[in-house]
């Protein structure tokens, strides 16, 4: 709430001087322009949503400020850092690679690398799983028995599951 | 005095339900028939008991009786009746007691069921199913009561109570806030119903195969009796994520479909998980392999639909203090901690019951490209559950927030997708237990080269962009293959039994729905495949600010602003209307009407999107801003989304695959009397 009451005249200034450019002409940064740079930031108030889309007044400031820096000769790299300045990391489309962050994109290939291990392992030779280590999730293919179901009980029983099976 | 009736009712399918799960266990662990018979009464009491209390909430929202919080937030006296009723899914509380609605409506259809050759799974199915329904329920009654009313204590300030407090009279508010109007779409009204029906109908097959883990019944009955449960519960859930998709880019203005956003992801990771069981279930019905792996795909999925309803009613994902405030994230969290722990421990304690009954001899087999199969989907479902729970940890652990968003996302799905798109292609080609390069060559030559013809056609026309190319020839690949097989099996048909090509389509068809059902199945999501390559690839947009008849340009097409009225309607809404003549190379095409609707009741405003949808694309314009006076300006955005409209009509295509693929069989239980029966002869027959 304190950072709000912090930001309402700052707002006020954003808005008066977008009113002041929106509606000039040249030489001010088009619309496309400042899109450009606020699709790659997030809204830093609201969840999820990235700051082109974002139909909020307080991301139209946002949007604004983008298009001041841009008159002002800043480039795409220095605005997002002045995003990241101000509000913190998560004003961007994805973490920063520094620190704990790596493990957001290292934990899935690293996971897919073990998916296919397992998978290579299933494809191989049999003999090699055969005790069932309990680590392979996938699949413990046994001894090799053929499929016969229940095949020393009731002869009508496996017959029938035989047939149930055949249907399908 | 209707309130207090529709808690009650709502207390007293709470203890029904805790009834059956005590029942069930004491009639299991006894043996008593009687007592399992009771709590099967139980179950099939709790839906009646619940659609009494739904009811009697759905009768207070229509009849405006705003001293309830929840019919205050959710409607008001403008809102049509229709969207009233609806209002029941529009918050938290309302949305949770429907849920506990539909649940109890499928487990009591699951009650009806002949059980005969099942007796045995009976209880431990309707102490799953039964479990699942007291949480909720309880979520309702202890946290989250749509049925609280407003009081005014001495002092003024105005409280929310079930009952009474001492020193407090009854308060009413003059109308309610009104549903939020992103909420008033028809998308969004079908959509959480189909998403919940998908989540609900997911408990079945997992009660089962917790019923076939505690009793050792550890055959493949339970994945033959929940086979069409499994798939009604796709379609559902499949439907649902479509139904969103539609609804963002019809209302949410961003002129997209999907934002990878953590809320579209909960509902995303039990659809990938459910969707690999759908697949690899069929291994276990025909090969007696990779039992484990199934039972621990639905128990994934059962954890991941209520894990996907943590998220997006938990609060968690705002922030993780969020979460700890919220009374009903814990009791989530605690749930799902419980009940995967307990379904993996059972899953441990038959490991050894499970074990294959063949082995994977070819990796060209069917089973082989299967497992292929999981192990993508599966990926994707690591890359989204990291995603979405990655902000949590680096908030837990360092007290930054930061954001996984779309390029994340897209990075590292995309190479599974177009992996998942092959072997949709290919692996319909393979044959169980073994396969060659020759069989698979043979059915594969010609629509490859197919695909090779068409995608020089496309090269021609002048795409060159790699990624795009990549996707499209594996596109017609599959899209080819799966055509060319079912033209094999039409015409086999045909010249076996000399039917005309309906005909045997027909009965081709009919016969073997499972699979054609499938492979239409595998066009729709090819279609699906062609519009999402396009928006994600090619669309381009521009923004601008134009006087009356001042023009936008954008790949082609130019948009002219014609005019704009600001009015208000009945209804309380402020609309600014504007209209924009859309023309391509000097010929007007037509006209489109963007528009902003600002409710007053709940002061939100919302974005409706002026579109014209061809089978190549859509232009799609939103109006930003606006001047009052003409001559000064309005800002339009304008995105151009090639291609878009396949996604739509694959869904729609998807839908009859679907319903293809789940349309009931004859009575299975009387299938299977007779085919008892005959067996029985046969045997004698034979001695």
């Amino acid at each position: 709430m304190k950072k709000l009451i912090w930001f309402t005249p700052i707002m006020l200034v954003f808005a008066a001087l977008w009113v002041g450019t929106a509606f000039a002409q040249d030489p001010t940064p088009s619309d496309d322009d400042v899109n450009r740079i606020a699709k790659q930031l997030f809204c830093p108030v609201c969840e999820n949503t990235p700051l082109d889309v974002c139909p909020t007044q307080a991301c139209a400031q946002w949007r604004a400020l983008i298009r001041e820096k841009l008159a002002a000769g800043w480039t795409e790299e220095q605005i997002k850092q002045y995003f990241v300045d101000q509000y913190g990391a998560r004003v961007l489309s994805e973490p920063p690679r520094t620190g704990l962050n790596w493990l957001v994109y290292l934990v899935p290939p690293v996971l897919f690398v073990v998916g296919v291990i397992i998978l290579v392992r299933t494809f191989r030779s049999p003999k090699e799983s055969k005790g069932g280590d309990g680590t392979d999730s996938i699949s413990t293919p046994t001894d090799g028995t053929p499929v016969q179901p229940a095949a020393g009980s009731d002869d009508y029983v496996a017959r029938l599951e035989e047939e149930l099976k055949k249907r399908n | 005095m209707v309130a207090q009736f529709g808690y009650g009712v709502l207390v007293i399918s709470l203890a029904t339900a805790l009834f059956a799960v005590g029942a069930a266990v004491y009639g299991y662990f006894k043996p008593s028939q009687r007592w399992v018979e009771s709590s099967r009464y139980a179950m099939l009491l709790s839906f009646p008991l619940i659609s009494l209390s739904a009811l009697t909430l759905i009768y207070l929202i229509v009849n405006n009786h705003f001293e309830l919080d929840f019919v205050y937030s959710v409607t008001s006296r403008s809102m049509p009746t229709y969207l009233k009723v609806t209002a029941l899914w529009g918050g938290q509380a309302g949305s949770l007691l429907f849920w506990s609605w539909l649940m109890s409506a499928f487990a009591s259809a699951v009650m009806l069921r002949k059980w005969d050759r099942d007796r045995e799974f009976l209880p431990w199915v309707i102490v799953v199913a039964s479990v699942t329904l007291a949480f909720f329920i309880g979520l309702v009654v202890l946290y989250e009561n749509p049925f609280a009313r407003y009081w005014q204590t001495f002092d003024g300030n105005v409280i929310t109570a079930m009952f009474q407090p001492v020193g407090a009279v009854p308060f009413t508010p003059a109308d309610g806030r009104g549903l939020n109007p992103l909420l008033r779409h028809p998308g969004m009204i079908i959509h959480p119903p189909m998403l919940y029906l998908g989540f609900v109908s997911f408990v079945i097959p997992f009660a089962f195969a917790i019923a076939a883990l505690v009793t050792g019944r550890t055959d493949d009955r339970w994945i033959r009796i929940t086979r069409r449960w499994t798939l009604v519960a796709w379609m559902f859930l499949s439907l649902g994520l479509v139904l969103g998709g539609r609804w963002a880019y019809d209302v949410l203005g961003w002129g997209g479909y999907w934002g990878w956003d953590p809320v579209e992801i909960a509902a995303f990771m039990p659809w990938l998980t459910g969707t690999a069981f759908v697949h690899s279930v069929m291994i276990q019905e025909k090969r007696g392999m990779f039992k484990h792996w199934n039972t621990l795909l639905i128990i994934l999925t059962y954890s991941l639909v209520i894990f996907g309803t943590f998220l997006t009613r938990s609060g968690v994902l705002s922030s993780v203090h969020a979460f700890a405030q919220s009374a009903i994230g814990p009791a989530f969290f605690i749930f799902i901690g419980v009940t995967f722990i307990a379904s993996a421990g059972l899953l441990i304690y038959r490991w050894n019951d499970l074990k294959s009954e063949s082995e994977l001899k070819s990796v060209l087999s069917r089973e082989a490209f299967f497992l292929l199969n999981n192990l993508f989907f599966m990926s994707i479902l690591v890359v989204c559950f990291w995603g979405v729970i990655f902000p949590l940890i680096s908030e837990l652990f360092t007290g930054q927030k930061v954001t996984v968003g779309p390029p994340f996302y897209d990075r590292a799905t995309a190479p599974l997708f177009a992996g998942l798109i092959f072997l949709m292609g290919i692996a319909p080609l393979s044959a169980w237990g073994h396969s060659t390069w020759k069989t698979l060559g043979r059915a594969l030559w010609k629509p490859a080269i197919a695909a090779v013809v068409a995608e020089v056609i496309v090269i021609a026309l002048g795409l060159r962009n790699p990624i795009a190319l990549t996707g499209f020839f594996l596109i017609f690949l599959t899209l080819f293959i799966t055509l060319y097989e079912f033209w094999r099996a039409i015409r086999a048909r045909g010249k076996a039994t000399g039917e005309n090509i309906f005909l045997s389509t027909w009965r081709l068809v009919g016969r073997n729905r499972r699979r054609y059902g499938g492979y239409i199945i595998h066009i729709s999501m090819v279609m699906m495949a062609i519009g999402i390559l396009g928006l994600e690839l090619f669309q381009t947009e521009t923004q601008g600010t134009i006087a009356q008849g001042e023009s936008l340009k954008l790949d082609g097409y130019t948009i002219t602003y014609k005019d704009l009225a600001i009015f208000d309607t009945p209804d309380a809404r402020n609309v600014a209307r504007a209209v924009v003549e859309v023309s391509k190379d000097g010929k007007v095409l037509t006209e489109l009407y963007p528009r902003r609707d600002f409710f007053y009741e709940s002061q939100q405003p919302m974005t409706i999107p002026g579109v014209r949808s061809t089978i190549e694309d859509d232009l799609y314009i939103i109006l930003i801003d606006w001047q009052p006076i003409l001559a000064t300006g309005a800002t339009f955005k304008v995105y151009h989304n090639p291609l878009v409209n396949w996604l739509w009509a694959g869904s729609l295509l998807f839908i009859f695959g679907a319903l293809v693929a789940v349309w009931p069989d004859k009575d299975p239980e009387y299938e299977s009397a007779r085919e008892r029966s005959r067996a029985a002869r046969q045997s004698t027959a034979a001695d």
